[in-house]
């Protein structure tokens, strides 16, 4: 930002005639008016790091949830959910959770997960 | 575990693949007002089972009164087999709040660390050695009968599988805020926001509490008080986010440090914003840190800026109160400065208990101006960061952390590009289909695509998640066979299993110990002359930590560190032997039959007469109780006096109290005595005794005395010793 001069005085006319209660609750308003966005933006979208956090409460160790993250977004996979990609594979082969994952980390079976999802996004 | 054992981290580190922790979530102290003896306590928490009182307690009958706030001290010294034990010695300090820094450099690490590596500047965090601390504070909080509250940091780039892990190991705190990863570890920003959403819904539902990260703008900033504003702002995002993502007020902790500190007016300064952010902020917890802004490397000078800052959280609250060792500024936390910096909180909070209820803040003038300004100023950078197009914009044009006091501007602020830093480009939009079947997780979830019922509980789906079914949980033992706790431990397994010990400030067997010199010298003159002091000591690795000039040419202090080439075998130590002390009953039975009268005072210009009085007076256990009748002649009584006084009143006994030691004046005295007893031709009649803090007593018994005592005698020793002496005396 550039640097500018104390301007407090003028900027501050609005808030003088606010009691002390009133100010705080203009202070909170403001305060949910900038995370509003922010808040929007965790509900929509997800990371690596999140998937990978996925896939360890499914009980792969961290080492192995880093790999299978690593693989399904070589993939294009993350958008649907690294847990949901396990799962539809342990459903699709009558496989246990951690089965399957360790099978999608061991075998070529990704590009399988991939024609699911690109069909029924279809 | 046995108080005379020492822990034993192989037994800690065995059989960890099994280990549970006991409990999850946060534990506040019971707040609630005590008697203990003859005083009455209101912002006080229950005594521990076992616990060291602060030195003074001794005057006290031992007593060892608790604060109401939790006390936190933060040890990461890099290896955390040996913070283990510092854990130990903190808990008996009264310490409830166990802090773990991070290594150097792993919040930059995408996926979690295993194994336990050493750290640099902090501990590496992995699920091994947070189970292993998490198991050894199990049997501590137990030795000292009060929970426990573990703590770490879930940050970085790789924070939502860290708080996963620290809710399945039963961590109970941590630090978490997305403005320190954009701000200060140049993570980009809408990667932290949506990793932190999920870090804060993880956290939640492990009833974690969460701190902060608004301090370290304090910590950066040129002028610290003067990002006040900001520090409102930067809290108030970080609360209200967490508040709404599900975490409980009451878990949801401010960072909160006075920005200023001596020779600043401190009060002045740090007074009205306290106030200020407490007033908006009520709903949540205050955790108050000490300022470390202006931290030097007397640790004088940061115990007497800390005491500053308890008397700032006494006179507005903290829910849980911080403590920085005052070595901070020289060094990585050594051992004991933990534990000064926990007996610096405990004792200035319960020397200024009930504060409140004889002061009252003012409502107007200075204090309230000031609080009301602060206050404004902060809504104005809100209504400026809103009107910038919202925080991300306002972080770009480098609105945060500006050494200007809002609205001024400096033009230094830390300015990020949304689309930079560390983990840039790497958030993806959830496709409609998007899927995570487990617990705690936040934001959109299609679980109706198949089971609607399970829409409150997506783990169902997969038959629970290791929140529901810990054996679900990976455990990964080591993956450095170099870098690893046992090549450590067997380094220095010799100070574990054999009688070989070495002094120590961090680590076993470290050797390090500092020297405290003065010279009557210049700085430059000082410092180098230490060296040679240090190297004719055959110290190695020598270091100074610390000069204080008294004045330019009379004089310097200097402290330096270095570390002793030598093993001590404590089998060859020769230990000075123990008094033995006699039966309550035998003592009392004897002096029936052998009335003993002893005429006592503190001697020569001694006025100090506490220990003395406890010695004698049957209130505190002294003498009197076992029926030894003393005539007490006050304090500051010439020396001759006391003989004088036992030959008129027939008395066999002198005590003599000496607690002045400068130049060797209590010994002197303790000669003189013994001299004027021989002149007027009692001494062989007379049993001498004298006391002090800074009596040795083969040194006293050197200068004529029949026995010296020192710290921490009681009524019964002295009495022991009198009775065995009057046998040796009159029955041989």
């Amino acid at each position: 930002m550039k640097a500018r001069n104390d301007d407090f005085n003028d900027r501050r006319k609005h808030l003088k005639q606010m009691s002390d209660e009133q100010l705080k609750a203009y202070f909170e308003k403001l305060t949910d008016q900038m995370i509003d966005p922010l808040l929007e933006l965790a509900y929509t979208h997800t990371t690596p790091a999140i998937e990978r956090s996925v896939l360890m409460r499914m009980g792969f160790s961290s080492l192995e949830a880093k790999a299978l993250t690593d693989k399904m977004m070589d993939y294009h996979l993350l958008e649907h959910g690294s847990g949901h990609v396990v799962f539809q594979y342990a459903q699709m082969n009558h496989l246990s959770i951690r089965e399957a994952g360790l099978k999608l980390l061991d075998t070529n079976e990704m590009i399988k997960i991939v024609e699911v999802f690109i069909h029924e996004n279809n | 575990m046995k108080i005379t054992d020492k822990l034993d981290i192989r037994a800690i580190l065995s059989d960890l693949e099994s280990y549970r922790p006991r409990r999850r979530g946060w534990i506040w102290r019971d707040k609630k007002p005590i008697d203990i003896g003859p005083f009455h306590y209101v912002q006080a928490s229950p005594s521990l089972k076992n616990s060291i009182p602060l030195p003074s307690a001794r005057h006290l009958n031992h007593i060892d009164p608790q604060p109401d706030s939790t006390i936190t001290t933060e040890i990461a010294s890099g290896r955390f087999e040996d913070d283990i034990r510092r854990m130990r010695m903190a808990a008996w300090h009264g310490a409830d709040h166990i802090m773990v820094i991070r290594t150097a450099g792993q919040s930059h690490m995408d996926g979690l660390l295993e194994g336990t590596p050493q750290g640099v500047g902090g501990v590496p965090i992995t699920r091994k050695q947070v189970r292993a601390q998490r198991k050894a504070l199990d049997m501590i909080e137990d030795e000292v009968g009060r929970p426990i509250n573990y703590h770490s940091y879930v940050s970085g780039v790789a924070g939502p599988e860290i708080a996963v892990m620290f809710v399945e190991e039963g961590v109970n705190g941590a630090h978490q805020d997305p403005q320190y990863n954009v701000l200060y570890r140049n993570i980009n920003m809408i990667r932290s926001f949506v990793d932190a959403a999920e870090s804060k819904k993880i956290m939640a539902y492990g009833g974690m509490a969460q701190i902060d990260g608004a301090h370290n703008a304090n910590a950066t900033a040129r002028d610290a008080w003067k990002v006040m504003p900001e520090l409102l702002v930067q809290h108030a995002i970080n609360s209200r986010m967490s508040e709404r993502i599900g975490i409980k007020p009451d878990l949801v902790c401010l960072s909160t440090v006075p920005p200023a500190a001596p020779p600043s007016p401190d009060l002045k300064l740090n007074l009205p914003y306290a106030i200020a952010l407490r007033e908006f902020m009520g709903k949540y917890k205050m955790r108050a840190q000490m300022n470390t802004k202006y931290m030097d490397s007397s640790t004088r000078e940061a115990t007497v800026t800390h005491v500053l800052n308890l008397l700032i959280s006494r006179l507005t609250s903290a829910d849980i109160q911080s403590t920085i060792t005052p070595d901070e500024g020289r060094n990585v936390p050594w051992h004991v400065y933990n534990v000064e910096a926990l007996d610096t909180a405990k004792q200035a909070m319960m020397g200024m208990d009930d504060l409140l209820s004889m002061l009252e803040l003012k409502k107007t003038g200075y204090l309230y101006d000031q609080k009301r300004e602060i206050q404004e100023r902060a809504v104005l950078m809100m209504e400026e960061i809103i009107e910038m197009g919202g925080y991300f914009n306002a972080v770009e044009e480098g609105m945060f952390v500006d050494s200007g006091l809002y609205p001024e501007r400096m033009g230094d602020g830390i300015a990020r590009k949304i689309n930079g830093g560390i983990g840039a480009n790497t958030i993806i939009k959830r496709a409609k289909d998007y899927l995570a079947p487990v617990t705690a997780h936040y934001g959109y979830n299609n679980i109706e695509q198949y089971d609607k019922t399970f829409e409150n509980d997506p783990a169902k789906l997969i038959g629970g998640s290791t929140f529901e079914n810990a054996e679900l949980i990976q455990y990964i033992d080591e993956l450095d066979e170099n870098d690893n706790v046992n090549n450590r431990l067997d380094d220095t397994e010799k100070y574990r299993s054999t009688s070989l010990m070495k002094p120590e400030v961090q680590w076993l067997g470290d050797g390090i110990v500092t020297l405290d010199l003065f010279f009557p010298t210049d700085e430059r003159t000082a410092e180098a002359a230490a060296l040679v002091v240090a190297k004719n000591m055959n110290l190695a690795q020598t270091e100074v930590i610390h000069k204080e000039v008294l004045h330019p040419s009379e004089g310097t202090r200097i402290q330096l560190k270095g570390s002793v080439q030598f093993d001590i075998d404590v089998n060859d130590l020769v230990l000075p032997e123990k008094e033995e002390v006699l039966e309550e009953d035998d003592i009392i039975a004897y002096v029936k039959d052998h009335p003993i009268k002893v005429v006592a005072g503190t001697g020569g210009s001694d006025e100090h007469s506490v220990g003395m009085r406890e010695v004698l007076d049957i209130k505190h256990g002294g003498i009197e109780k076992y029926g030894i009748e003393y005539l007490y002649l006050g304090t500051s009584v010439p020396i001759e006096k006391f003989i004088d006084a036992a030959i008129e009143t027939n008395a066999s006994v002198i005590m003599i109290s000496l607690i002045i030691s400068h130049d060797d004046v209590h010994y002197k005295n303790m000669e003189k005595l013994h001299q004027y007893a021989i002149e007027k031709g009692v001494r062989d009649k007379l049993i001498l005794l004298a006391g002090g803090t800074q009596v040795t007593p083969e040194l006293a018994r050197s200068y004529g005395m029949d026995q010296g005592f020192s710290r921490g005698t009681k009524g019964r020793h002295v009495a022991s010793f009198i009775v065995k002496r009057m046998k040796e005396m009159y029955e041989d």
